[in-house]
């Protein structure tokens, strides 16, 4: 069983405070880490490993830095890695983006398996994993909770929809985004740090790939950012302190006040 | 001149709310650009009442694709049957819900369709002048919003929030057209199939979906005392909410977590008991619509976001909560 997991560099925020009054991130420097929805995707790929035999191959795109979030792949026991680095592939949208993975996945030999996060947490849209499934024609299984009944043809797995977990079966090869739920992800062994260190990782440009360089990067991007506004913490906070069984009272009685004022009790017999 | 087009989802024949909120969104863009307002209605016996209020709240032309292969949501039936209807009718504007289903069709459809896609969007707008549509989202855990257009792609696609607009008022004497889709036999070859549903334990709907979300975190302590939690949504009629340390100890399945790992949800109200309001845990809530914080520390981060916060036990503010509702109810 051979699995390609995509995995993206983001900027680290669980160091980071938000600013009261301006509502805004302070961030403690500014170290970019693995995208922290993505270890989920590693680590489901490795357990199908373990399970099944085979091969893990992971790819990112993005800047130099980006060889460390593929460090951390090889350390976690994944075989191969692949950094598609090129100032060509620069402001790509999800698009674009998922045009030069999807290039790169054909170049490598499509897998049994692809397997991406369920979104990255700083452009947050759910949508590489999808587009990269369009791109190569494969089924896409989205919000993957479980897997089950994996064979060389075909697998079954769990989808955590808004209903509840949705069964579907599909041929393979396929393209799955999990979420948190489906594996408790391995830490790094230092066997695998060590043969982090020694592994040379594969780079390409955009010249490597069999692509069209018009689909590519801000150019080949059909979205635009045009702004970016910091929103205002506009909420005012009513505070109310409980200190004995009177003050007790006196908050739960402005508590159902304010929610009465904003109409939030509707629902329920007055 | 070319349509707005909104997609209606449906669940088991009946069209679910999230639809009739994004007609409020496509009715404003449509009347903006004076154009007719579409919706495509995809599902499997769909119910003939649920259709004609589409039309009552908002759409000028309904696209009727009915056929037992779309019982349920599978990306690629789903996105063969939008896509052949797109080259087609070349609607300028497609506007979907930013659920599962949706941010799955989209960015599948949009790839084939060469057309931009933005996600998860709170604000539409039209340009003035160049009529481009400016799609406004929260990224970066809701601390930034950055607004998007599309200039020279056609259809602009765009994920919309669910609950971030209400419904327009029903009117009955809209005029309307229904179009019914012709659906291709489905390929056997390839074929992915839906085998079941699983419903959610204890719980009615999803935590996406309520009105109303009660969460509790590691404040509660243990499992036994959760029952706090699950009981005052009870009494609100409201869905349980956990932050991911009172899921990872157990306490609550992971389809209640709220944050960067969880869902993001955007309630009418939104209560924090035992929850310090951890960057990851705020970036779930940044679009509620009133916040709620119970908490004993005064320092304490969610009261950054908070609209109303009482400051104490919760072990005492809990139950004397839970004892007001009910002698609401009795009353
Ligand atoms: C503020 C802001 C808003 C944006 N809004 C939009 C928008 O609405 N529409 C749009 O098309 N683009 C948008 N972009 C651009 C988008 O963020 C980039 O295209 C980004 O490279 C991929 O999208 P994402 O971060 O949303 O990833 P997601 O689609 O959320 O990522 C899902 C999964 O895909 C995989 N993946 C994603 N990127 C890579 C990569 N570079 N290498 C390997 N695997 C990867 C990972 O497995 C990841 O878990 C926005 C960018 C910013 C800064
Ligand atoms: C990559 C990543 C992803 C993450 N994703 C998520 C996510 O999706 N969701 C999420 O929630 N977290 C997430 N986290 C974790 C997050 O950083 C916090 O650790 C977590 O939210 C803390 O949970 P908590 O508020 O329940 O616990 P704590 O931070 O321990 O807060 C407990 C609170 O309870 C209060 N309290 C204690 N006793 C009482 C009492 N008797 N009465 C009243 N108040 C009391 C305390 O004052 C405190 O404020 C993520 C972290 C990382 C690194």
């Amino acid at each position: 069983m051979h699995s390609i997991v995509l995995i993206k560099q983001v900027p680290q925020t669980s160091d980071v405070q938000m600013d009261k009054e301006t509502g805004t991130m302070i961030r403690s420097g500014s170290t970019s880490i693995l995208n922290p929805l993505d270890v989920y995707a590693l680590e489901t790929a490795l357990q199908i490993k373990d399970r099944n035999g085979g091969r893990v191959t992971v790819i990112t795109m993005g800047p130099a830095s980006a060889v460390k979030v593929l460090k951390e792949a090889i350390a976690m026991g994944c075989d191969d890695v692949y950094h598609l680095n090129d100032r060509a592939f620069a402001g790509s949208d999800t698009w674009a983006t998922s045009y030069v993975l999807a290039k790169a996945i054909e170049k490598i030999g499509i897998p049994d398996l692809v397997i991406t996060g369920e979104r990255a947490t700083d452009g947050d849209t759910a949508q590489v994993g999808p587009a990269v499934a369009s791109w190569l024609d494969l089924p896409v299984l989205t919000y993957v909770a479980s897997i089950e009944n994996l064979t060389s043809d075909s697998l079954i797995v769990e989808r955590l929809i808004e209903e509840g977990y949705q069964r579907v079966q599909s041929p393979l090869p396929a393209l799955l985004t999990v979420v948190k739920e489906i594996a408790e992800p391995r830490l790094p062994t230092l066997r695998g740090k060590k043969r982090a260190m020694a592994t040379n990782i594969v780079t390409w440009s955009a010249s490597d790939l069999d692509a069209d360089q018009a689909f590519m990067g801000l150019r080949g991007s059909p979205t635009r950012v045009v702004k970016i506004a910091t929103p205002k913490v506009s909420r005012q906070c009513r505070m109310v302190k409980v200190e004995d069984d009177d003050s007790l009272i006196e908050a739960v009685d402005q508590l159902f006040t304010f929610l009465e004022e904003r109409d939030l009790l509707g629902g329920l017999n007055a | 001149m070319h349509e707005v087009w909104t997609i209606s989802e449906c669940h088991q024949g009946r069209v679910k709310d999230v639809s009739y909120e994004l007609l409020a969104r496509g009715r404003s863009l449509a009347d903006t650009l004076k154009v007719r307002l579409g919706t495509v209605v995809i599902g499997s016996n769909i119910n003939t009442d649920d259709v004609k209020q589409l039309a009552y709240q908002g759409a000028d032309i309904l696209y009727l694709a009915d056929d037992p292969s779309l019982s349920s949501f599978v990306c690629g039936r789903y996105a063969a049957l939008l896509l052949k209807l797109i080259s087609e009718k070349k609607p300028q504007i497609i506007i979907a819900a930013a659920t599962t289903s949706g941010r799955t069709l989209m960015p599948y459809v949009a790839v084939k369709a060469h057309a931009g896609l933005t996600a998860d969007c709170t604000e539409l707008a039209i340009e003035e002048g160049t009529e481009n549509l400016l799609q406004t989202r929260p990224a970066i855990g809701g601390n930034i919003m950055a607004t998007i257009k599309t200039p020279g792609h056609r259809p602009q696609m765009a994920t919309v929030r669910p609950r971030s607009t209400k419904p327009l008022a029903a009117q009955h004497d809209r005029p309307f057209v229904v179009e019914e889709v012709p659906v291709a036999p489905r390929s056997e070859k390839s074929s992915v199939e839906v085998l079941g549903l699983r419903g959610l334990e204890g719980q009615s709907g999803s935590i996406e979906e309520a009105d109303i979300v009660i969460a509790g975190g590691k404040g509660l302590k243990k499992r036994d005392n959760f029952v706090l939690i699950e009981r005052l949504a009870k009494a609100f009629g409201a869905e349980v909410g956990a932050s991911r340390d009172a899921v990872d100890r157990g306490w609550v399945s992971y389809p209640h977590q709220v944050g960067l790992s969880g869902k993001t949800i955007s309630p009418r109200l939104y209560l924090a008991a035992g929850i310090s309001g951890a960057i990851q845990h705020l970036a779930g809530i940044k679009t509620a619509k009133c916040i709620v914080a119970i908490n004993n520390d005064e320092q304490a981060n969610i009261l950054g976001l908070a609209d109303f916060a009482i400051i104490g036990d919760l072990f005492q503010v809990l139950p004397e909560i839970e004892k007001r509702l009910e002698q609401r109810r009795k009353a």
